[in-house]
């Protein structure tokens, strides 16, 4: 595996690597120092072309405590604001011979080209509206601790689906590890086909109860001037999770930031059966097992440390 | 009146050449078989049997045995990009590129930089291209002022000007009113209007065909019914007012269906469509590769490309067309949805159809050839043909001729080309435009001058 440009490019020997990875890590998070020399001297450059919290924070962190040298640059205030192009900025952050290139990016298939012209590793953190392959496997991660298993499970996902990366890769990977997924929101925020890529469709919650994992997604405010929804209060009515419709053995998802009382109830947030604070942990040690797959690991994939009980990771290569 | 007398090309002299027995194949003409094609002067003197044609002085012999001569093909949507985007394009590597893909003609829009909407910019264009085109070459004039799709430009003095017709192509005409007002206006200056058909409202900020591909991609889609309810409004204004309307670049079922029921309701309608709809479908656009795959109206599903050859084969669809739209590099190499529309498509549309559509049997090489020469028609021109005494216009090729698109460079100013890297089977060796010899193949005029 040279880049992380997608869930669709995975395989499940692959996802389960990762997650098998992160495991490890995990212990390194309960170390008194939390670092680990594996990327030493090795540069790592963050390229946010959108705000970003929890993914860039994580991605910028997991690259430290995996003790490389970490380069992180924002849109705004940078170059790009001078109208450089992608493919400049990519040339130009190139001299510094980055081991690899986390983008985000407003639009799909940005990180493909910026794989296409560099030689550093690139990592999708999002772009448009396509994938965003890291969030997918945190939440799998998230998942996996709680269910042991995906197989066989109902996943709904429930909400804005047409805008949201996370659905896309979500769905991916979800059926990857074979769950049943059902996607669920008002007709005017499901893409039209969808159900080609392999997804039951509902309009409704009614058969909610199925689900085993009910995955929200963010609602943004400018849908409704946009007519997709006539009212947020309808959409309300009609979509949001609250604890009422949240069974006892149901685990909630979401992958933040959330909408309190909008697409779900601040009651559903705070229940037993919220997974979302785990999910936000977990972003850590699935960034830092992902940046060890490419680039401490590379191509060749050495047997998952499963049940591994010597310690993670150790620096792989010439000292700096 | 010929090509040459109608539209505006460079002055120079009239071929004075002989295709030694070439397989001479003009359908709509009725001509098919080995002939000798003598061009005296600019124009088509005789076919005669294959050696009987006399040499005589000053004439070139080309040796075209084991060769195919068509009537030269003639596009009626292409994109000059002159005046304002001469980066991409300009009239003099615009109809270079049409001559190397044996185009004897071609028909520029008007979306330029500002666009082409008064009499001056028209009478400015002609006299350009009578210093630079290779072929003929025919301009349209907008149908709004500057595509603002508010007012009517001035239509008669425009036509006065020897504008060839009218669109907005690039944009829509959405008011239903302003196209009404252009069709009745259309009673007294003539012109065909020439309509890119896309309901604004419908398409909105779309990139690609919506569907499975896009809705997996996570782009914006554009309905297919935002191509043929506008095609649908379109037909029954013309029909309405009788006026002349041209469809262009048909992309989806309901289109053709749309322009089959215009055409029986008897609406004077005609139609294209482009090699990329005819050869593509939506499932490309999974390597988000804007520079071959990104192009407005977008590349549709399997469905659609089947209702698009049937349209072709029973006559909805007049003509091809291949709405060569040259962008340069740095507008193609962005993500998807940042990337310029459109792709190049005259060196390689009769290569990749026959490759694609010919060669494994979908149409018959007649077809083909009838329809890359139906684009004149439409907008009142003669259609070419090999009959003796009409002028000469031949694309001379080589129909088991392999070569890879992009390998020696093009000769549009652009490199968009949706065909790059592909081998394809059956290449233009020499094309004759308006009586002159506008292009040889370099490898093909050097074996003939060893």
């Amino acid at each position: 595996m040279k880049h992380l440009l997608g869930i669709e490019q995975l395989s499940r020997e692959e996802i389960e690597a990762i997650l098998d990875r992160a495991e490890s890590f995990a212990e390194v998070g309960k170390r008194d120092i939390k670092k680990v020399p594996t990327l030493r001297g090795r540069t790592i450059v963050s390229l946010f072309y959108e705000s970003s919290t929890r993914t860039s924070s994580s991605f910028e962190l997991a690259a430290k405590r995996l003790s490389a040298d970490l380069v992180s640059i924002k849109a705004a205030g940078s170059s790009v604001d001078k109208g450089e192009s992608l493919k400049d900025t990519v040339a130009t952050l190139s001299a510094y011979e980055p081991a690899a290139i986390v983008i985000r990016h407003p639009y799909a298939g940005a990180a493909q080209m910026v794989a296409e012209w560099s030689e550093a590793a690139v990592i999708n953190a999002g772009d448009g509206k396509h994938e965003h392959p890291s969030q997918a496997l945190l939440d799998l991660f998230a998942l996996r601790r709680r269910l042991d298993s995906l197989e066989g499970k109902k996943i709904w996902i429930v909400g804005d689906v047409l805008h949201s990366r996370v659905a896309r890769s979500n769905l991916i990977a979800f059926k990857a590890m074979g769950a049943e997924v059902t996607v669920c929101g008002p007709p005017t925020l499901i893409p039209r086909d969808i159900e080609r890529l392999g997804c039951a469709v509902s309009h409704s919650l009614d058969e909610l109860d199925e689900a085993d994992v009910v995955y929200v997604l963010r609602l943004q405010r400018e849908r409704m001037k946009e007519s997709f929804i006539p009212s947020i209060r309808e959409y309300v009515t009609h979509f949001q999770i609250d604890s009422r419709r949240l069974g006892p053995r149901q685990i909630l998802m979401h992958p933040g930031p959330v909408n309190r009382g909008i697409e779900l109830s601040g009651d559903a947030i705070d229940s037993p059966q919220s997974l979302i604070t785990e999910q936000v942990a977990s972003g850590l040690m699935v960034r830092m097992a992902i940046l060890y797959e490419l680039l401490a690991v590379g191509g060749e994939r050495p047997a998952p440390p499963v049940g591994d009980e010597s310690p993670p990771p150790t620096p792989i290569g010439q000292p700096a | 009146m010929s090509l040459a007398e109608a539209l505006d090309m460079r002055s120079g002299e009239g071929a004075d050449l002989i295709l030694r027995g070439a397989t001479v194949f003009d359908p709509v003409a009725g001509i098919d078989g080995e002939h000798d094609v003598v061009i005296r002067g600019g124009r088509i003197a005789e076919l005669t049997a294959p050696g009987a044609a006399p040499e005589s002085d000053g004439m070139e012999v080309v040796d075209a045995a084991g060769l195919h001569a068509f009537p030269a093909f003639f596009d009626p949507h292409v994109h000059l990009r002159t005046p304002g985007q001469e980066h991409k394009e300009d009239l003099e590597t615009g109809t270079r590129a049409a001559a190397a893909g044996g185009f004897c003609g071609v028909l520029a829009m008007a979306n330029t930089d500002p666009p082409v909407s008064t009499p001056a910019a028209i009478e400015a264009l002609r006299e350009e291209a009578r210093e630079r085109a290779s072929v003929p070459v025919g301009f349209f004039a907008t149908v709004t002022r500057e595509m603002a799709g508010e007012e009517l430009t001035e239509m008669a003095a425009i036509r006065d000007a020897g504008a060839i017709g009218f669109s907005d192509d690039g944009l829509p005409i959405r008011s239903a009113r302003i196209l009404r007002r252009a069709l009745q206006y259309q009673r007294l200056c003539g012109g065909t209007i020439a309509l890119h058909e896309e309901d604004p409202e419908l398409s909105v900020d779309g990139v690609m065909h919506e569907g499975a591909v896009s809705a997996a991609l996570g782009l914006a889609g554009i309905p297919s019914v935002s191509e043929s309810t506008m095609i649908a409004r379109d037909a029954a204004l013309a029909g309405y007012e009788t006026g002349r309307i041209h469809v262009q670049h048909l992309s989806a079922t309901e289109s053709v269906e749309a322009v089959r029921a215009a055409k029986a309701a008897g609406v004077a309608v005609s139609c294209e469509a482009s090699p990329h709809h005819l050869c593509l479908t939506d499932q490309e656009v999974q390597s988000l590769d804007p520079r071959r795959f990104k192009m407005n109206p977008p590349l549709r599903t399997e469905a659609d490309r089947q209702a698009l050859i049937e349209g072709l084969r029973d006559g909805t669809i007049d003509c091809i067309a291949t709405d060569h739209a040259p962008h340069a590099l740095e507008e193609k190499e962005v993500p998807f949805e940042q990337a310029a529309m459109g792709v190049t498509g005259l060196e390689t549309a009769f290569a990749v159809l026959h490759t694609d559509l010919v060669l494994p049997g979908v149409i018959d090489l007649s077809l083909l050839i009838e329809r890359l020469a139906g684009g004149a028609e439409p907008f009142g021109l003669e259609r070419p043909t090999l009959a003796p005494g009409s002028e000469a216009n031949v694309a001379l090729c080589d129909l088991s001729a392999e070569w890879t698109v992009g390998e020696e460079g093009y000769e549009s100013r652009s490199h968009n080309s949706w065909c790059a890297g592909r081998t394809l089977t059956g290449r233009v060796l020499m094309t004759v435009a308006g009586g002159q010899v506008a292009y040889r193949l370099r490898s093909f005029s050097l074996g003939v001058a060893s």
